[in-house]
């Protein structure tokens, strides 16, 4: 085992590989901490989307792209009943509730979208709700009135009526200056005011509202056309595809390895089933029988990786590692071995793979990305795990919504750039680790 | 160095070692399972080996020494014939019995840092017979290890312990590759070649090594070497092997004041001759090579090369062992 420290200990000396060990080391910790705060369940649950993400923006940028544009895009303003100043006027049978939602819009777009959330605790006779909207200009629009069921989502955005009335998208007219001429509307900054009057008509009964101006800039990630943060998919990627990269590469190595030794270790029969078998396995197609796989049987991570095992099992490996290995089954330490008796089992585990094992570790390490790439791939093709958020998946949805014919860049290049720098990492550390363990590529 | 209280010799008389009828082939096959003949690379092999004595097997190489050291081992299996150690044969011993064979029996190779495996220290290599020998204690492994080292005068065992074979140099790796041979405390050694791979100036003190280690405990050593100029000191005995055959056998200083057979008489004449008087000299050296031994020639192996031929005789029928000299064998069909 001497010369795997030796090289270790001469890593130092490749820059190449010390930036490799940070990106992976980053990666790893990275992974860490996503799986101690957003833990395997939860992230299952957000990935799955619907409810949880109601108050999110459908398609929103990474907030850092803003940043660099130098503009100012809306983000989200939540404003709650809660912090509301509610005026209550109770009369005989019921209650009248004045709830100004209030907050300041300074920038320089249009929100996305505008939902009102209303929640009444009626037992049987629902309240009745008008809606009235201030602008800093003084104006007052009435946006009409409503009886709300006990969960009620009051889709502001998409009141046709108020479209027509304003000649604009709700969202778009409630945040512009009355229009003059055919010029492109502009925001008007300052406080606006959704003033929420209700009538219940029972004595008990509350109503309490929810106000989302949707941005159009949300987190470091963006969000995607299910409102779900992208950052959750971008986060558990990392210990997925990690995870993904590594087994398969352990996997795959330590069978092959261990087969191809036995196979010159005995020679014979044995290697001869084992040569025909790899020679039928090196021309089947990988990336079909994996797809038919997906579709026929399971796209479940795990299948997929032990299908992937098992198809690289027999791999050109085999043929690689019994060139490395048939000569050292003649050299004389492994007949000295014999002659003292040593068996077959250590002779093969202890003798034969320790020697090429530093030939080998630098193959296994830029293996590790190779797997990681085939398992977006397998995502992209839309045959990614069902339920794990991973960045094939990603990817997948963002092609399967145009993500480029729409312009959101972000969406299809920050999973690409995670898979590249995982990539770039371990091929870092794995071509320094073969200059180190094959000296003889080493430059002068 | 004093002599170790275990002995092995054997009070009742008899071979420690002995091969009967040793035939070794190698059979050769075309696509893999067409016999298209077989290379009799130990053809015919009879002798006995006392216990504690040393013997040499002399011959070209190609000869079929190593093939037979190998049988011997039981790394070959023998085609016919059989091996016969402390009075039982090797061909009936269960597993079990056979690794307690390969325990009594020490090898030493040619090539020391090839017997050597690179990725293991020298603490690791002494304590992987033991392990595989089932010494579970890894103190007793290492007190065993550090005494095989003394043995072979590799002192102070610490300073040696933790080096990696490419950290010595050939003559320390040749006994690193010895204290293995020793370590499973073997009634006999097997000496491949030992010293063909180094450096003259260490040739000397391997095989004295050799020597004082088997006459101090009593080994029987077994000596393959291609150079009859070094066997005089250090072998009792010498068998002399052409084409896979014992040619010749006899005590050492008899056989080589005394040679009978024309190829050994050959042979001893190609040895260097340090009398500056006779550099100049032309030798008589047996014409053409040594015969192939996959179609050996008729008779007596040697007959195409011999000057000694008798015809219809030496070519048609194989020579028996004829005894030209008290103690001293030969087959040869011109002491009939």
């Amino acid at each position: 085992m001497r010369p795997l420290l030796d090289g270790l200990r001469r890593m130092g000396r490749y820059p190449s590989a010390l930036v490799g060990l940070a990106i992976i080391f980053a990666l790893v910790g990275t992974a860490v901490f996503t799986v101690v705060t957003i833990p395997y369940g939860q992230a299952l649950e957000l990935w799955r989307g619907g409810d949880v993400w109601r108050m999110h923006p459908v398609n929103a940028r990474p907030a850092w792209v803003d940043r660099i544009a130098g503009s100012n895009l809306p983000r989200t303003i939540v404003v709650s009943s809660d912090d509301a100043v509610i005026e209550e006027e109770p009369f005989v049978g019921g209650n009248r509730l004045r709830i100004p939602l209030e907050f300041d819009f300074d920038y320089d777009g249009f929100p996305s979208e505008l939902n009102l959330f209303l929640t009444s605790s009626h037992t049987e006779r629902e309240p009745f709700v008008r809606l009235t909207w201030e602008t800093p200009d003084g104006r007052e629009l009435n946006l009409g009135g409503r009886r709300p069921a006990r969960e009620e989502r009051v889709s502001i955005s998409q009141d046709w009526e108020l479209e027509r009335r304003l000649g604009r998208v709700p969202h778009v007219g409630l945040f512009a200056a009355e229009p003059e001429g055919d010029g492109p509307p502009e925001v008007i900054g300052g406080r606006y005011r959704l003033v929420v009057d209700a009538i219940t008509f029972e004595a008990d009964a509350r109503v309490d509202a929810d106000l989302v101006v949707y941005g159009r800039v949300h987190g470091l990630a963006g969000t995607d056309h299910q409102r779900r943060d992208l950052m959750v998919a971008l986060l558990w990627g990392i210990p997925v595809a990690l995870a993904f990269g590594l087994l398969a590469a352990v996997g795959t190595t330590v069978t092959t390895l261990v087969i191809a030794a036995a196979g010159v270790w005995y020679g014979g029969w044995v290697d001869a089933v084992i040569q025909r078998l790899t020679e039928v396995n090196i021309i089947l197609p990988m990336l079909p029988i994996l797809v038919m796989v997906g579709t026929l049987y399971s796209t479940s991570i795990w299948v997929m990786l032990g299908v992937v095992i098992a198809l690289g099992i027999f791999s050109a490996g085999i043929k690689m590692y019994r060139a490395m290995l048939l000569p050292i089954r003649e050299s004389p330490y492994i007949e000295a071995a014999k002659a003292y008796g040593a068996g077959n089992a250590r002779i093969i585990l202890r003798y034969m793979i320790p020697r090429i094992l530093p030939v080998l570790i630098p193959t296994f390490v830029t293996l590790i990305p190779t797997f990681v790439f085939l398992e977006a791939s397998l995502a992209l093709l839309g045959l990614g795990d069902p339920v794990l958020p991973t960045w094939g998946k990603v990817m997948n949805d963002a092609q399967t919504q145009s993500a480029l014919y729409h312009g959101f860049y972000y969406w299809v290049l920050s999973p690409a750039a995670l898979l590249m720098l995982t990539g770039l990492g371990f091929a870092m550390l794995g071509f320094a680790l073969d200059r180190i363990f094959n000296p003889r590529l080493r430059t002068m | 160095m004093s002599a170790p209280a275990r002995d092995i010799r054997r009070s009742a008389a008899g071979p420690v070692l002995s091969a009967r009828d040793l035939h070794t082939w190698f059979e050769l096959r075309q696509w893999g399972f067409l016999r298209v003949g077989s290379v009799r690379a130990v053809d015919g092999v009879n002798f006995e080996l006392q216990a504690g004595e040393a013997v040499a097997f002399v011959g070209e190489s190609g000869c079929g020494k190593s093939s037979l050291a190998r049988t011997l081992l039981g790394l070959h299996q023998p085609t016919r014939g059989e091996v016969i150690f402390e009075g039982r044969s090797l061909g009936t011993l269960d597993a079990r019995e056979r690794k307690t064979y390969l325990a009594r029996v020490g090898f030493v190779q040619q090539d020391p840092y090839g017997a050597l495996p690179p990725f293991m220290d020298v603490r690791r290599i002494l304590h992987e017979p033991l392990i595989v020998h089932g010494v579970r204690n890894r103190a007793e492994r290492e007190k065993r290890a550090r005494e095989a080292l003394e043995e072979v005068r590799l002192s102070p065992p610490d300073d040696f312990l933790s080096k990696f074979p490419h950290m010595l140099s050939g003559g320390q790796q040749q006994r690193v590759v010895i204290a293995r041979a020793l370590i499973l405390r073997p009634a006999m050694i097997i000496a491949d070649e030992p010293v063909s791979m180094l450096d003259a100036s260490v040739r000397v003190e391997i095989l004295q090594l050799l020597r004082s280690i088997q006459t101090n405990h009593g080994l029987t050593l077994a000596f393959i070497t291609h150079d009859l100029s070094t066997v005089r000191h250090f072998a009792e005995r010498i068998f002399v092997m052409y084409a896979g055959r014992i040619v010749e056998q006899a005590p050492v200083n008899e056989l080589l004041n005394h040679p009978q057979h024309p190829y050994t008489q050959a042979l001893l004449g190609a040895i260097s001759d340090p009398d500056p008087d006779n550099a100049l000299q032309m030798r008589e050296v047996p014409p053409g090579e040594p015969p192939s031994l996959l179609k050996p020639p008729a008779g007596c192996r040697f007959h195409p090369r011999c000057n000694r031929m008798i015809p219809g005789t030496c070519d048609q029928e194989d020579p028996p062992e004829f005894e030209p000299r008290n103690g001293h064998h030969t087959a040869c069909w011109l002491y009939r």
